[in-house]
């Protein structure tokens, strides 16, 4: 009861802030609420291009269904979002909805945008005032007929999205309601990590379980012990999200981006706060049996281990804190879907680089010296080697893989 | 003509250590910094992979990490009757380019030079005074192990150096190295293991009342976060040090200890494969305005700055001096002037054992991993009328054995052929040899000059080497191999193969990178260019920084000093020189 009281608190107190920024006596503390709300929401990886003008758009999404483009969003009164009003762009958040009646494809995350509440779009929007305008001129919507044609999106909308700000619960702390929110809303963490259903759409039913989108697994958030971050205590998801890297892990692919662009740059309390909303997301695991060290596939694999990886991975999987991942006992080495992995073998991955760990190691490629069978040996080794065990990984999945990468 | 670019606070030549060093610790005071490179941007995750790191052909062979010689090169002589020539291709050392510099190509032997080297004239003086032979000029360095020491513990904490201490603020330690200065801490990280040769050296060196020691390396032993937070993982005895970049983030280079932190800085920018032709004075000479260089399509540029740091490697720092007309070219006829004065070399040695019943396992390595002694150093024994002085360092430090250059075998042993074949299978897993990296001092005739004939792409003039071993030192490499050549008897090998530093200096074979002086430091401005803080003399925005400022070479490998160095020159800028600029010693 305390907690929502104190909620309530804030949020009033956010709204008389606004009051005044409306008259232009606080837009500075209004417009630095704004920048860290759009740090959180990680708008910059849809709308910048890395060199390109801040928001100026043009990043391109590859979808199952087709290329979408982020948007300009700067002020310019042609090419961004200049002639819009705070209730367009409430609407844009809150319904997905952009002036014109115009639907947005899901890409642009408003069915989880939905859950920020008018006030953080209220900072948001005055924000996005402040931006240089910026000419750039983007033709957002590059689907094919028929899923171009944004009527098709009343149905999609019917299917996958409930509009609605976030809700506190009053059962839990504060803090887990801020987690809570963050995760739901502008961390917009499920638009990667939950399963989508065939029109796109998230199987709401495995929130944060894992999902696999542009060629790489987005990995089990839960709490689940196996594949999921239930051997990771708070302080390692904080670590994590904060430098790229944990005594387990190090964060490649979209989420080295993520890193850099977002988290990185939280407060450590909001880390801290999600941090103890994913460990409170229970998730039992069901853990099938390894394969048998004599298979003669892991043999092959252990082979191949032990002159290409166990270099930096070392002999049990063991890996280097903050270098070189840790395959023992590894969440993402033990999702059902081996394409992360396969992928970095093929054509190698660079970490993120953050302040506080600036090093940005690499997985080097070796799609060039290690063929299809090599490839699936050593995965499924390494799956089912030092308390792993996930299904085999077999030639013709790094086979499809490898073309899909165009790995020479 | 150059067009002109807005000015900054600090250029800095070069990012190898000493550019990358310094322009990090520069950075930290707000001013804005721009590094200039002449070579291309390198680090360990695009260019140095596990996949692809260990290709003997094209980095040992074919140099890839050392610079072109059409883009720069050196003419050697052995001595002022001889026309010098151009260096075609690259033999007795490797310069690098690039992000990193030679930095990138290093063994990892990060020793500190000994208190008394830094007053090297005045103690062997004092301690030898007529026998000291007439035909050395050594000179002191004008600073001393008190102040030295305190950035030698910074280097240590950068780089991560695994070792043992022989000697912590005075009390000697059992397992270090007894002859080391005081250190102010042990080093970061424990030895790395051993592996059987350096382990069979040490036993046998035991027998004599010897004390063997672990080489102190930068190729860490353990994982660690070094003092800028920059990770390096544990050394993996991959055996690709020397000639190569590496992969496993384990040797301590400007790109695996520096770069990463100092590129992410909002006020240093680095610009590469830009060559900087010449540092631009002003009317008086006496004040530096910045920089001209050329970028990769030859267009030039001047970049005006406050402050200018010179810290390329030995040869262009010593080139650029002469090309910008900095301090008076040295003349070995007359002995006066200071730029190009004082330069040395090492003087490498060693002694190959072949054994029937060994297996080393030779492939197993690391370039600055192994156990030496150093009872036959520099002026650790008495040369009471031996004839010359100094010494070497001797030590075992397996660095791999690849494939391609690594057949040892005894003299006499087919060259090609089936009986070659079998020469290098019956010899490469049961040879070691035992290194002897010696001394080399400076005498009046050994210098660097402006060649008169020979150019690069920018019409500039290359740089001339006029050396040759003095006397001293080759009685000293005959000396000191000898003592180790007895420590080899004493292993009970088959054969053993004595090679010391005799006749001319040879510019084809390798011998080692270390190469100093030419702009060297010291107390008087009559005989030295720069002062204890790398401030040249009389233009006191000027600082010129790397094994250039050495007098003479000791018994060591120069990159720990040449980071000290930087180090130092940093701090003085920083706690001194931007609170009141100008000389910070009054000439």
């Amino acid at each position: 009861m305390k907690a929502s009281l104190s909620m309530c608190a804030g949020v009033l107190g956010l709204a008389i802030g606004y009051a005044h920024a409306g008259t232009g006596a606080d837009s500075y503390n209004l417009v630095e609420k704004g920048r860290y709300l759009a740090t959180l929401g990680d708008c910059t990886a849809c709308h910048t291009l890395p060199g390109k003008p801040l928001f100026s758009g043009g990043v391109v999404l590859d979808t199952p269904f087709g290329k979408l483009l982020g948007a300009n969003i700067t002020p310019d009164p042609v090419h961004g979002i200049g002639r819009w009003s705070f209730e367009d762009f409430q609407n844009v958040m809150s319904k997905g909805h952009s002036p014109g009646d115009k639907r947005l494809y899901g890409a642009m995350p408003f069915t989880a945008y939905t859950k920020v509440s008018r006030e953080d779009n209220q900072a948001l929007w005055a924000y996005l005032q402040t931006v240089d305008p910026s000419d750039n001129a983007v033709e957002t919507n590059q689907l094919p007929f028929p899923f171009n044609v944004r009527a098709s999106l009343i149905g999609w909308n019917l299917l996958n999205f409930t509009q609605g700000e976030y809700q506190p619960d009053p059962q839990k702390s504060a803090q887990w309601n801020r987690g809570a929110y963050l995760v739901q809303g502008l961390g917009h963490c499920g638009t990667c990590h939950t399963p989508k259903n065939l029109t796109g759409g998230d199987k709401n039913g495995q929130f944060l379980q894992g999902a696999n989108l542009q060629g790489w697994v987005a990995p089990d958030l839960t709490a689940n012990n196996h594949s999921g971050i239930g051997s990771w205590r708070p302080e390692d998801i904080v670590q994590y999200l904060k430098t790229g890297a944990n005594r387990f892990d190090v964060a490649s692919g979209p989420m080295a981006e993520e890193v850099e662009h977002s988290s990185q740059h939280w407060q450590d309390e909001d880390l801290m706060a999600v941090a103890v909303y994913l460990k409170d997301f229970a998730n039992p695991a069901e853990v099938p049996k390894p394969l048998a060290a004599n298979d003669p596939t892991m043999k092959a694999g252990q082979a191949i281990y032990a002159d290409r990886c166990s270099a930096c991975h070392i002999s049990k999987g063991q890996g280097v804190e903050g270098l070189f991942p840790t395959l023992a006992n590894a969440p993402l080495v033990n999702n059902a879907d081996a394409s992360s992995m396969i992928r970095v073998v093929l054509s190698g991955s660079r970490a993120g680089a953050t302040d506080a760990a600036p090093t940005a190691p690499a997985m080097p490629s070796f799609g060039w010296n290690l063929s299809d069978d090599n490839v699936a040996a050593v995965v499924t080794y390494v799956r089912n080697s030092w308390g792993n065990a996930a299904a085999p990984v077999t030639s013709s999945e790094v086979k499809n893989l490898r073309e899909q990468l165009q790995v020479k | 003509m150059a067009k002109k670019l807005p000015s900054t606070d600090v250029v800095v030549v070069g990012l190898g250590w000493a550019g990358s060093i310094i322009a990090n610790e520069l950075a930290d005071t707000g001013l804005n910094i721009i590094g200039f490179e002449r070579g291309p941007w390198r680090d360990t995750a695009r260019d140095f992979n596990v996949a692809s790191a260990a290709d003997e052909l094209r980095y040992n062979r074919r140099q890839e990490l050392m610079l072109r010689t059409r883009q720069n090169t050196c003419t050697m002589r052995n001595n002022a009757s001889e026309t010098a020539l151009p260096l075609r291709s690259w033999g007795s050392f490797h310069p690098g380019n690039g992000t990193g510099g030679a930095g990138n190509h290093w063994a990892g032997i990060a020793f500190r030079f000994q208190p008394h080297e830094f007053r090297l004239h005045s103690y062997l003086t004092e301690r030898y005074g007529k026998e000291l032979p007439a035909e050395l000029t050594l000179q002191d360095w004008g600073t001393d192990w008190e102040e030295m020491e305190p950035h030698y513990a910074a280097f240590d904490r950068l780089a991560g150096v695994s070792g043992k201490a022989g000697n912590i603020k005075g009390t000697l330690i059992d397992g270090g190295n007894p002859f080391e200065g005081p250190r102010s801490a042990e080093y970061p990280n424990p030895p790395t293991l051993q592996t059987y040769a350096p382990t069979l050296f040490a036993e046998a060196a035991r027998n004599f009342g010897y004390k063997p020691f672990p080489v102190p390396s930068a190729l860490v032993s353990q994982p660690y976060t070094n003092s800028l937070g920059v990770k390096m993982g544990p050394c993996t005895y991959c055996g690709f040090c020397t000639n190569y970049g590496c992969a496993n983030y384990s040797k301590a280079s400007a790109i695996t200890t520096v770069l990463p932190a100092l590129i992410r800085k909002p006020n240093f920018k680095a610009v590469t494969n830009a060559e900087v032709l010449k540092v631009v004075m002003d009317s008086t000479g006496t004040k530096a305005t910045g920089v001209i260089y050329a970028d990769a399509n030859g267009e030039q540029f001047e970049q005006p700055a406050e402050l200018v740091v010179v810290a390329a490697f030995i040869f262009e720092n010593v080139r650029l001096m002469l090309l910008s007309g900095v301090g008076t070219p040295y003349d070995p006829v007359t002995n006066t002037g200071t730029t190009g004065r004082n330069y040395a070399y090492q003087t490498a040695n060693n002694v190959r054992l072949f054994f029937d019943d060994k297996n080393f396992n030779p492939f197993i390595g690391g370039g600055a991993i192994g156990m030496g002694i150093d009872e036959f150093n520099n002026d650790n024994f008495d040369h009471s009328g031996l004839g010359f002085m100094g010494g070497g360092s001797t030590r075992v430090t397996p660095i791999g054995a690849a494939p391609i250059d690594s057949r040892p075998m005894p003299p006499g042993s087919p060259t090609w052929g089936k009986g070659w074949k079998q020469a290098t299978v019956k010899n490469y897993l049961s040879s070691m040899s035992i290194g002897c990296e010696a001394s080399s001092y400076s005498v009046r005739a050994n210098y660097l000059s402006l060649d008169p004939t020979y150019s690069d792409p920018h019409g500039r003039p290359l740089l001339r080497i006029t050396f040759d071993f003095p006397d001293n030192d080759r009685k000293m490499a005959k000396y000191c191999i000898g003592k180790v050549a007895e420590i080899a008897k004493s292993m009970n090998p088959r054969e053993i193969v004595v090679s010391s530093q005799q006749g001319h200096w040879d510019s084809r074979p390798y011998q080692s990178s270390h190469i100093v002086g030419g702009f060297i430091m010291g107390a008087n401005p009559g005989t030295s260019s720069v002062n204890k803080h790398l401030q040249v003399w009389g233009v006191p925005n000027l600082f010129v920084v790397g094994s250039s400022a050495f007098p003479q070479n000791p018994g060591y490998n120069p990159t720990g000093t040449v980071c000290a160095l930087a180090f130092k020159a940093a701090d003085a800028i920083r706690s001194r020189y931007l609170k009141r600029p100008g000389e910070m010693i009054p000439v």
